[in-house]
């Protein structure tokens, strides 16, 4: 019998890049929405995107640092949009890198926003290039899990936090 | 700046560093004036704690005097603060509940990896203590910076000595925390195993939260003297069987609540210990927990069970069934230092609660890793060493 439980937890089948990650933060939903939404600031809080180009409402170009071979590039589309609610997006045809993502938000009463992940992406190289991205600390679904909490610290204290001890060791650790 | 780093089991050095500098924009800087080892820090001493890299400095129990401060620190260059050992941020779900050792934000993203796939979920941030709990600069230094400032410090009043405040920073609320989650009621009876400093300052607490009698355990002849002083009674476990003495003077009832602040590093030769002994030494167990056991077999039918003692991994041979069978209550965890530092202050200034007896040896800033020797290795009469950066 199918359970409650989401399809990236299941145990049978699961599609190579399939992950989805959840975070509550502290803030009202639409707040936590338009400041997601903000494609062109992601790369403040995600370690792994140089570069958002918004193209027009719906389309944007993706520049990604990639293992081994410095980035890759993409162009996505907006293939879903209800504000306050969710938000889903996919590669154009003959990206490299084929992927698409959905983001639910959810109002969580006192505790704020919940804010469920899923991306979906075919690894260059299948298995093997997801277990490459990951020793190159790469792959996309360990990302999200940091990108997400990057996004949290952002929101919720107005920075991200390091334990780089000053501006120079900031500078080689980075995000 | 000098600083006290780590550089692996038993060896830790002065190392000469950059200085530290405002990052974001709720940082200070503080310039150190007390620093202490704490027992804690022994267990990095001992190799006991993972995700140490070569070089990492120590320390977690620091106060100081703001020398820079970022563009929303609500402190000014000039004041005296205390500084927590927890790193919190103040809005997270859990700060805003004052659970502030479970802070959502103090741990950078890339370090919650490791807790949240060893404990589930990542902690707050400490100073000093490994890449685990977030990799920060500790406070055995000249300075340090402090994230958070808005949140963590607490401004001492002028003309208060650094002694006297310098345990607000972990100890004393750890002392005093656990002598809470012990829920004491009038006439309970309190057993405390170990009489380091936190232990010593649970045993104030308790007395403070109204237990009428507090029992001490310790091996150390000089801990035990400085329990009694504060008013309780004592077992020497070298000298006595701890069940047998505890169950005659508890009239057949066992303690009311039993409070273990000895954690991973036992002392003792007993049989669970020394096959704890065996599996630490062997990578198949990490934590040697005697007390913890024997605390648990002591308490009475319903009993509360409070740890502040640090654990960092598994134990085996847990006394599970008897934990179930008596009903127990277990409350623990890493000090939400923030909700306690101003009943704390004031209580130290109203001098309810005595701080500076601990206090037996102060060294330079550059006598640190002599400080780690001796308080490793001469527990009796070493109880608290404070190291003063310019001394």
């Amino acid at each position: 019998m199918a359970d409650d439980a989401p399809l990236a937890a299941t145990k049978n089948d699961k599609p190579t890049g399939l992950a989805a990650r959840a975070v509550t933060i502290n803030l009202p939903v639409d707040e936590v929405y338009s400041r997601f939404r903000d494609f062109a600031a992601w790369p403040s809080f995600m370690e792994n995107v140089v570069r958002i180009d918004v193209l027009d409402e719906r389309r944007s170009h993706w520049v990604v640092k990639a293992p081994m071979k410095g980035s890759v590039e993409w162009d996505a589309r907006i293939t879903e949009e209800v504000p306050g609610k969710s938000l889903a997006w996919e590669s154009e045809p003959g990206a490299e890198v084929p992927n698409r993502g959905h983001v639910t938000f959810r109002d969580a009463g006192a505790r704020g926003t919940v804010v469920v992940v899923t991306i979906d992406y075919d690894p260059p190289g299948g298995v093997i290039g997801k277990v490459i991205a990951k020793m190159f600390q790469r792959e996309p679904a360990i990302q999200a899990r940091r990108d997400l909490r990057r996004f949290k610290q952002l929101l919720e204290t107005g920075e991200i936090a390091t334990p780089a001890m000053n501006a120079k060791q900031f500078e080689e650790m980075g995000l | 700046m000098k600083a006290i780093a780590w550089h692996g089991k038993h060896d830790v050095r002065v190392d000469t560093v950059d200085d530290p500098g405002i990052v974001n924009p709720r940082d200070c800087i503080i310039k150190v004036t007390s620093t202490a080892i704490c027992g804690s820090d022994l267990h990095l001493y001992d190799g006991y704690i993972p995700t140490m890299q070569s070089g990492d400095i120590l320390g977690h129990e620091f106060m100081g005097e703001v020398v820079e401060v970022g563009a929303k620190s609500t402190l000014k260059k000039g004041q005296r603060v205390v500084v927590p050992f927890t790193i919190s941020c103040g809005s997270c779900y859990h700060c805003t509940k004052q659970q502030f050792s479970a802070c959502d934000n103090g741990l950078p993203a890339d370090n919650q990896d490791i807790a949240q796939e060893l404990y589930g979920q990542p902690m707050a941030g400490l100073f000093g203590y490994s890449h685990m709990t977030g990799g920060y600069a500790g406070g055995q230094a000249e300075y340090v910076r402090v994230p958070f400032s808005d949140v963590g410090p607490i401004v001492i009043p002028d003309g208060v000595e650094d002694e006297k405040v310098l345990f607000l920073s972990d100890i004393l609320p750890t002392g005093w925390m656990a002598a809470e989650n012990a829920d004491i009621e009038p006439g309970d009876t309190v057993a405390v195993w170990g009489c380091g400093p936190v232990g010593l300052f649970a045993i104030q607490s308790a007395f403070l939260l109204g237990a009428e009698r507090v029992i001490a355990i310790d091996h150390f002849p000089n801990r035990l003297k400085l329990a009694a002083k504060f008013g309780a009674e004592t077992i020497n476990f070298e000298e006595s069987a701890v069940y047998e003495a505890l169950m005659v003077m508890t009239g057949g009832i066992g303690p009311d609540a039993v409070i273990d602040s000895v954690g991973l590093e036992a002392h003792g030769f007993f049989v669970d210990n020394v096959l704890d002994q065996i599996k630490v030494s062997t990578f198949t167990g990490t934590d040697r927990a005697h007390a913890n056991r024997q605390a648990i077999i002591a308490c009475r039918k319903g009993g509360r069970v409070s740890m502040p003692a640090v654990y960092g991994g598994f134990v085996d041979k847990w006394p599970l069934g008897a934990f179930m069978e008596k009903g127990l209550t277990l409350k623990t965890g890493q000090t939400h230092v923030q909700r306690y530092l101003k009943p704390l202050l004031t209580a130290i200034l109203e001098e309810k609660i005595d701080t500076t007896f601990l206090i037996s040896h102060r060294l330079p800033l550059e006598q640190g890793p002599e400080g780690y020797r001796m308080f490793h290795d001469e527990q009796n009469e070493v109880t608290k060493i404070v190291l003063k950066p310019g001394m």
